[in-house]
């Protein structure tokens, strides 16, 4: 089947099989198939209620999925921790940030260093600071994480991902609320991701700003994928214009 | 004039002692957001557990926290695996309830191993049970009182520079900002809080052998010692670790004075000072958070 086509492009750094999400009765998450390469940046797109952030949050092992399994890097995760996930690579930024309050931004971005991403101290400061510099949040080290305001939060929310040292980042709406200055500055630095080997999964409304990075675009809606495949075409898909943009194409 | 100098003196050197038995409850409770019911009962076990090396073997009490503070931290580790963790799955008010239930089953335990006698560890600590030193004639130092008030200040140091300057600490912060948040930068919420309640187990442990020196103890002596730690810990601002000293302070110097205005002064001054600063608390934070919203109405 494709799995000779992907082996041929390299392996798939992560294979969602028949997964499912359920809360109760709710269905949140219906039977999806979804396999990435590690050079990828895949960008998801879908209404309110898709369940795209769910599909992060069951990646990233914040929810168990009711079934289906994860394979990251030819290894079954499906039960293992959020934290052991990180570890192994898998990371993800939250749309609403959650920094550490009452820490420093160099301690939130430090913290994920040493513990996801498994750095000693000196590699760890290094680590912490050459996230800090991608983000331009270099200058704010040494303010407590919550005199900052939203934008700066969004900011270290990557910052605290790129610290663990990720294989497979997770965005979700990063790019929400940004001017246009701010949004060229965030393609910049997702771009140099992509040039440091991180495979990106972004989730965006914004689809201009994701399709200047994602060379694959998914279409959710209602739990379930209804297009998958190159971005231009996917948004000619007329399933995607009914759903995503909720009537006829003109 | 001289008298009421010394009974300050004495209640800040007791204040050192309220320090360091609160300092473990105010840890758990910032960091894990329990509040622990049975914490006095648990250091009435270290300080039967000293005793009984003391007792039996005859251990120093000093060297025998060697055996004590790690059997300490690993009943912590244990207790947060089992009990705690579950506890606290069921909101706020379950670790409440089952700590509480722990307390009693710790106390009544004590009571059935040793029964109701009273015990001390001051004999087994020789002439710095009752040794001081002299300022004036009026005025004295407890050896042992000044012992505890250092290590007071020991414990809190070293916690502060633990949770800043260790992988650790700072792991046990951020956990404590967002228990949900840090398994997303690889940091395993259970096993940091396991580990903060090893820590706090050993306070209590320490806590308990201070205790067993300078008074006696029984197997139901918990009780109180929790509403102690309780009250330092809520006067100076539960959760942070170096307004628990002054809590301690405050709380003891309220009750050396009332004790000096009243041989019957001692507790119910303290329950006094406690209730002021409570209630003072609870309206100025009225006050502050009405302004907080006028300021940001305004903004």
């Amino acid at each position: 089947m494709d799995q000779s086509v992907s082996e041929a492009k390299g392996q798939p750094i992560i294979t969602v099989t028949g997964l499912q999400k359920r809360f109760r009765a709710l269905v949140v998450l219906d039977q999806i198939d979804f396999s990435m390469r590690a050079d990828e940046a895949v960008g998801i797109v879908g209404p309110n209620g898709a369940g795209k952030t769910t599909f992060l949050s069951v990646l990233v092992g914040a929810h168990p999925p009711t079934s289906g399994t994860i394979n990251f890097l030819g290894e079954d995760v499906t039960d293992v921790p959020a934290s052991e996930r990180c570890r192994r690579g898998i990371v993800r930024t939250h749309q609403i940030p959650r920094p550490f309050g009452g820490m420093t931004v160099f301690e939130n971005v430090f913290v994920a260093a040493a513990n996801g991403g498994n750095f000693a101290r000196e590699e760890g400061y290094e680590r912490a600071l050459d996230s800090l510099r991608l983000c331009g949040m270099f200058h704010l080290a040494n303010r407590r994480a919550e005199t900052l305001g939203l934008l700066d939060r969004k900011r270290l929310e990557l910052a605290r991902a790129l610290a663990t040292n990720p294989k497979l980042l997770l965005l979700d709406e990063i790019g929400g609320g940004l001017t246009d200055g701010e949004a060229n500055e965030l393609v910049a630095t997702i771009r140099e991701l992509r040039r440091r080997n991180i495979a990106i999964v972004w989730i965006e409304h914004i689809v201009h700003i994701l399709l200047e990075v994602a060379d694959r675009l998914i279409c959710m809606d209602q739990g379930r994928i209804i297009a998958d495949g190159d971005p231009a075409m996917v948004m000619k898909t007329p399933a995607v214009v009914e759903a995503y943009l909720g009537g006829s194409a003109e | 004039m001289m008298i009421w100098v010394n009974q300050i003196v004495q209640g800040i050197l007791l204040g050192g002692y309220y320090a360091v038995i609160a300092c473990g409850l105010s840890f758990m409770f910032s960091v894990m957001r329990m509040i622990n019911l049975a914490h006095g009962s648990l250091a009435i076990v270290a300080a039967f557990a000293l005793f009984v090396l003391a007792d039996q073997y005859g251990l120093n009490p000093f060297t025998a926290l060697i055996l004590v503070l790690p059997a300490m931290a690993a009943l912590g580790w244990v207790l947060q695996r089992t009990i705690l963790e579950r506890s606290q799955r069921g909101g706020l008010l379950v670790p409440i309830l089952s700590t509480f239930g722990l307390s009693i089953v710790v106390d009544n335990l004590l009571f059935e191993q040793f029964g109701a006698d009273t015990r001390s560890l001051a004999p087994f600590i020789d002439e710095l049970s009752y040794d001081s030193w002299s300022i004036t004639d009026d005025i004295y130092i407890g050896k042992l009182a000044a012992l505890t008030f250092v290590t007071a200040i020991i414990i809190l140091g070293g916690l502060q520079l633990f949770l800043t300057r260790t992988q650790l600490g700072r792991a046990i912060r951020a956990t404590a900002e967002d228990p949900d948040t840090v398994g997303l930068i690889g940091i395993n919420a259970k096993r940091v809080n396991a580990a903060a309640a090893a820590i706090a187990l050993v306070t209590v442990g320490i806590a308990g052998a201070f205790l067993g020196m300078r008074a006696t103890f029984d197997a139901y002596a918990g009780g109180p010692q929790l509403i102690f730690a309780f009250e330092a810990a809520v006067i100076g601002g539960a959760g942070s670790l170096w307004g628990t000293l002054i809590g301690g302070i405050v709380l003891g110097v309220a009750q050396s004075v009332g004790a000096q205005i009243s041989p019957q002064g001692f507790l119910i001054t303290g329950h006094a000072v406690f209730l002021a600063v409570l209630f003072g608390r609870l309206h100025l934070d009225t006050i502050g958070t009405t302004f907080r919203k006028t300021v940001r109405r305004s903004a």
